[in-house]
């Protein structure tokens, strides 16, 4: 497009070119000169210490280069995986903070924790050594259940963590919960399970490690949401690499949602490795062992309560949550249910008292952490079904519920019991919009029609909040963050007038290098085409925190129009004195510099070349060249929103729930691209769907092993499984990012689980159902028809 | 995976030679259970004989027997235009193996010979009352599945052909697992000439008949009828998809469903 | 062995080891890279070719097997690298991709369904995708895309 293309047009993606014509370039497809092949041999024990390890063999075996444990790393003084945030108790006290060696030490902890790793010059060769190793496990006792885990008595994970609590953390004043609830003409109680997820991206891990002896410098090519928070990590604490000798490349990624911003040990072995044996080693993670090995999300276990006035006003609301953290830390393992969670609890609504306690554990399960939503989709969950719970108990209307208790628009900006504060927002105008959109009106006659073929059929809402944006560093560090979380980008003018951006996010999906371009585009003037974003490599750009959190326009974006902005200020001073005239006369736009009330004017282009070329040019005042970088650093979060509905059918003959119809109506503030930002938000519902519906980590209680182990028994979303959506946007702008953007990677994914719930509680309540725990899959509806069948036949 | 050889024989003679001699040889059809499973590393055969070659892909029917060769691929048997008029129950059950790749690549040979206990055909064959042609006999299928993945074929004996009596009043009805997409429950409800035939895949350790409902509908061939039997959740199988009882529950309504279908098809 | 094949319309013959797939001697042997492994139980679909005309799994396939065989990748969707083929034309149209991964395996789903199916319905193009999974989109544009591709497809061809 040989034009501007500027801020709300849809033009056609830039980087599908490369990946509908087969030419993407993941880390996979990566080949390096004299590359060798990594295995990973991984525990079949839940929890075991390890006794000898004897390697002889593998190592014997044809083609095998080396095999290394953990013993290994530990005598060359590679350190332990380091934990990006941490949180403090309500005790005062900092969260037990175990070792997480690389490849395990002493003892696994859960089922897919890394023994020993075998380089060889064949994949087949490497596997066939990793087989070949010998383990000698003493097995002991497991615990994967949070409640047994807390248990006196039980399995310790960690010998030195008591009672396996990481932390005991909590936000709010429980004091005015507790005369909320004294006052209260009614409560409303829940017990609910935010079942654990994995996320699978299509994509799955991959790393090469490389070291260049003649220069000292490293290089690690690795699956990554963040490279440079990869360096920093992985050469400060774990390898001792310093920054300026380690490289870190993520090329094109397949799918991240969270499972790719963590710093894994995959990444520390093969780059060591690399330096070890003074060859590339490859590591490419295979679908069933990225499910024991990638990051887990959810898995919490909560009971909260709501108390009402008489009129169904929200008063107060009491939380307390079992959030799991599997064997080890991840690198943001305990932000997540902590500070990722609670303070969302206020929701739309004007609760004026909350208070959330959190019991972050410890079990022999794959760690958790983040993934696409991180904590705000479980706590809206918890919010949206106790509401739904309180207007059935009072026998109030279910939208009506939530108008009666919704921030008004004019309220904002407005202060929650619960940290953090909206900027701006107007729940209210999306409800409305969504009860239009998904024709609420018509929901009974359609109820009618699925009774008459035999079917149940429900409605439900979801009217919701998220804090994204992440995030303001100085509040960021006050809640534990051991890094900054501002975004940095460059803006590179070349002499002919062409435009290449640097930045520190990365794009795995979002569409970054046309959306990014649009920015550049529409500010500069510059034509779409001549516009190329360059991310992923921490050799090319600056620095950066990378992709995750609905971060990337938000806090990117920001640093982008910023560094555009420094461009023009330059741009309007060269082209002054090309133009002979005072600054403060010369206005830039549509890509040119031209002097006010006249037509003398210099294109971009001409001034660029001016820069480049600086034969007429102030040199005493202005250097030469036309590049600026900026770095932002938000002041708040930002706080999308919006209003979902679900709508499905349950067939009483085998408890399928078929999802009927779905509709969207979402606060992302300004929109840039509107295809795009469809795209994240069709996408995200999808995935929270997947979460109401299908998917389920599903651990063995005695064993610890996970028997949802791969697309066999993990249920991911299919075409077929799911309807054509509609979607919109309802904004309003957010008063303190530079374009009034707000993000919208997460908020399909934050708002669509407790819709879909709700739907499935409507359909179901003739029966008397008054809880369905995620996800509903045909058995568990089943069981509960059936029970719920028995119950009424039994009164 | 491992090393192995890999054969491709001329002739069915041919093949039964290679299977003889070799020690720990497979027979390679579709490939789609078998290749996974070497991928996986659980099954490293030290040679593969690939019957791709031989002439068995062929469909037929003749004075009441319909013929589907052992290297017929399931999108084959589901587009046959002779199923289509004397068995379309099968031709329809073909068409909800897997998905559309699976259904270009895997055969019906492999299936019946595998007998996976939540795979479709076996299924079709015990109600049908079909026999296996193998290059050395016919078994008829209720002497062929034996149990989990176990069959009465001999080490190195090859399927060469499914026989099936054409039958219009037959059909089959599946619960899908929603995961990996086999039957957690699947019934195939035959109305032969003698009376009706029920078998069930998914729900057990290996495909079996249903008696009970066999009785019921030789009374009334309807979906009333086959919901109406009980059916015990003793040793059925029981995992995180789908308990015994659920599983029991779900073979009664694809029974119905499969009844419904058959009475539609005839 | 030696086997030989038609590759994306060229004559190929290479030496392998029975033991190698289809998709490790398109990505590993041959540099085609474009047919993606996201899985290891035959689920995904990333790994879509054609053979023969047809669209198989390529992860679940022996090498061996393609002897004598026509296939087609996604690299051979557009002969020249520039045209885009219709149906690559419709999913960068209808933004029917996020992180690209599972796109090759999806067009090449799509287009063997799209060669019999000129005007398909969202409900059959749902169903035909059963094997192919994304994680990205939720599917809804991919939907829109294999509708708009199979029509150019069949542009200028009245049934």
């Amino acid at each position: 497009m040989a034009e501007v293309v500027g801020i709300g047009a849809a033009p056609r993606r830039k980087e599908d070119f490369r990946f509908v014509t087969g030419r993407g370039n993941y880390v996979a497809d990566i080949v390096r000169p004299g590359m060798a092949f990594g295995a990973f041999l991984r525990s079949v024990h839940a929890h075991a210490e390890i006794g000898a390890v004897d390697t002889a063999a593998a190592a014997a075996m044809p083609g095998v280069r080396a095999v290394f444990t953990g013993a290994d790393m530990a005598a060359d003084g590679v350190g332990g995986l380091p934990v990006g945030w941490g949180i403090v108790g309500r005790d005062g006290l900092p969260m037990k903070e175990p070792p997480h060696p690389a490849l395990a030490v002493g003892k696994v902890r859960y089922v897919g924790d890394a023994v020993a790793f075998v380089v060889a010059d064949t994949l087949e060769a490497a596997r066939a050594a990793a087989e070949a190793i010998v383990v000698d496990y003493r097995p002991l006792p497991a615990v994967v259940d949070m409640a047994a885990a807390l248990t006196p008595g039980s399995p310790l994970v960690f010998d030195d963590v008591p009672g396996n609590l990481c932390c005991d953390w909590e936000l709010g004043d429980a004091i005015a919960v507790d005369k909320a609830f004294a006052k209260a003409a009614h409560v409303a109680r829940l017990k609910l399970v935010n079942n654990r997820l994995i996320g699978n991206p299509m994509e799955p891990r991959a790393a090469i490690g490389e070291y260049n002896a003649g220069t000292g410098q490293y290089t690690l090519w690795t699956t990554s949401q963040f490279p440079h928070v990869v360096r920093l990590l992985m050469g400060e604490f774990v390898l001792h690499i310093p920054q300026h000798r380690l490289r870190v490349v993520a090329p094109d990624v397949g799918g991240g949602f969270g499972v790719k911003q963590f710093h894994y040990a995959e990444e520390a072995v093969v780059t060591w490795a690399a330096g070890k044996l003074a060859c590339p080693v490859k590591w490419v993670c295979e679908r069933s062992e990225g499910f024991i090995s990638d990051a887990h999300g959810r898995d919490h276990v909560t009971e909260a309560a709501l108390a009402l006035d008489a009129e169904g006003r929200f008063l107060g609301m009491k939380v307390e949550t079992l959030a799991n953290m599997g064997g080890y830390l991840s690198t943001f393992g305990p932000n997540i249910p902590t500070n990722l969670y609670a303070p969302l609890l206020s929701g739309v609504y004007t609760t004026p008292a909350i208070h959330c306690s959190v019991k972050v554990v410890f079990t022999n399960t794959v760690p958790v952490d983040a993934y696409r939503g991180a904590g705000r989709p479980e706590a809206t969950f918890v919010v949206e079904r106790l509401v739904d719970v309180a207007a059935i108990e009072m026998g109030i209307d279910k939208a009506e519920i939530r108008r009666r208790n919704m921030i008004p628009a004019e309220a904002y900006p407005y202060q929650t019991p619960v940290l953090v504060e909206y900027d701006s927002g107007n729940p209210r105008a999306c409800l409305d919009r969504v009860v239009e959109l998904a024709d609420v009106a018509g929901f009974p006659a359609r109820r009618e029609a699925s009774a008459k073929a035999g079917k149940y059929r429900g409605l439900g809402f979801s009217t919701y909040v998220e804090a994204c944006g992440l995030a303001p560093s100085r509040l960021a560090g006050q809640l534990g963050a051991r890094g900054g979380l501002y975004e940095s980008a460059t803006v590179r003018v070349h002499p002919t007038g062409q435009v290449t951006v640097l930045i520190g996010t990365h794009n795995h999906g979002q569409g970054h290098e046309t959306t990014f371009a649009q920015i550049v585009s529409d500010k500069l003037g510059v034509p779409f085409d001549q516009v190329d974003i360059v991310f992923g490599d921490t050799d090319k750009v600056q620095f950066g925190m990378g992709t995750y959190g609905s971060r990337s326009l938000v806090v990117g974006g920001a640093a982008l129009s910023k560094a555009s902005d420094k461009v023009i200020l330059k741009a309007r001073k060269i082209a002054a004195h090309l133009l002979e005239a005072a600054e403060q006369d010369v206005v830039f736009e549509n890509g040119k510099a031209s002097v006010a009330g006249t037509d003398r004017a210099k294109t971009f282009a001409e001034i660029a070349g001016a820069a480049y070329v600086p034969h007429n040019y102030p040199l005493e005042t202005l250097e030469p060249g036309l590049e600026e970088q900026a770095y932002y650093d938000p002041v708040n979060f930002t706080y999308p929103g919006g209003a979902h509905v679900a709508e499905v059918e349950i067939d009483p003959e085998t408890g399928v729930v078929t999802l009927a119809a779905y509709t969207a109506v979402d606060d992302v503030g300004t929109v840039i691209n509107p295809m795009i930002v469809e795209g994240q938000i069709h996408g995200g519902i999808i995935q929270g769907v997947g979460q109401a519906l299908f998917e389920h980590g599903v651990y063995d209680p005695d064993s610890g092993q996970l028997l949802s182990g791969s697309f066999m028994d993990y249920c991911m979303p299919r075409a077929d499984d799911l309807p054509k959506m509609t979607t919109t946007t309802q904004s309003t702008q957010c008063a303190h990012t530079p374009m009034g953007v707000k993000g919208c990677g997460e908020c399909g994914t934050i708002g669509s689980p407790a819709a879909v719930i709700n739907a499935v509680v409507d359909a179901l309540a003739p029966l008397g159902v008054k809880h369905v725990d995620m996800p509903a899959s045909p058995g568990r509806i089943w069981h509960l028809m059936r029970n719920a069948g028995l119950a009424q036949a039994a009164e | 995976m491992r090393d192995f050889a890999y054969h491709k024989p001329a002739t069915i003679e041919a093949a039964a030679g290679l299977l003889a001699t070799i020690e720990d040889a497979r027979v390679l059809a579709g490939g789609m259970t078998l290749l996974p499973t070497m991928k996986q590393r659980l099954a490293a055969p030290e040679a593969l004989v690939d019957l791709a070659a031989l002439p068995l892909s062929g469909i037929a029917e003749a004075d009441g027997v319909v013929t589907i060769g052992a290297t017929a691929r399931h999108a084959d048997v589901a587009a046959s235009p002779i199923l289509a008029r004397v068995l379309p129950g099968v031709a329809a059950l073909a068409g909800g193996i897997g998905d559309p790749q699976v259904r270009h690549r895997g055969t019906i040979g492999g299936s019946v010979a595998n007998n996976d206990p939540a795979a479709d055909y076996p299924a079709a064959l015990l109600a049908l009352g079909a026999e296996v042609v193998t290059d050395r006999r016919a078994i008829v299928a209720d002497d062929f599945f034996v149990g989990l993945f176990e069959t009465a074929l001999a080490p190195g004996e090859i399927v060469t052909a499914i026989r099936f009596p054409a039958v219009r009043r037959a059909a089959y009805a599946k619960f899908r697992s929603p995961a990996s997409r086999y039957a957690l429950a699947g019934v195939f409800v035959a109305a032969l000439p003698a009376g009706v035939r029920v078998a069930v895949t998914g729900a057990g350790p290996s495909v079996f008949r249903l008696p009970a409902m066999e009785a019921a509908l030789d009374k009334s061939f309807t979906p009333e009828a086959a919901r109406a039997v009980a059916i015990d959740p003793a040793g059925l199988n029981s995992d995180i998809h789908a308990d015994a009882a659920y599983r029991a529950h779900l073979v009664g309504v694809m029974a119905g469903r499969a009844v419904a279908a058959a009475i539609a098809f005839s | 062995m030696d086997i030989s094949f038609t590759l994306n319309g060229r004559e190929t013959a290479v030496d392998v080891p029975p033991a190698t797939l289809l998709v490790e001697l398109l990505r590993e042997r041959l540099g085609l890279t474009g047919t993606h492994v996201g899985c290891d139980t035959s689920q995904c679909g990333a790994c879509v070719v054609h053979v023969d005309g047809r669209s198989v799994k390529s992860c679940t396939m022996l090498a061996v097997s393609a002897d004598g065989c026509a296939v087609t990748t996604v690299e051979g969707l557009s002969p020249d690298g520039r045209t885009l083929h219709p149906m690559q034309q419709a999913f960068r149209d209808c933004h029917g991709l996020q992180c690209g991964f599972c796109t090759p395996g999806m067009m090449m789903s799509a287009t063997d369904f799209a060669a019999s199916h000129p005007a398909p319905t969202e409900a059959e193009v749902r169903h035909w995708l059963e094997g192919n999974i994304c994680r990205c989109t939720g599917y809804q544009n991919i939907v829109k895309s294999v509708i708009a591709g199979a029509a150019a497809m069949h542009q200028g061809t009245e049934a």
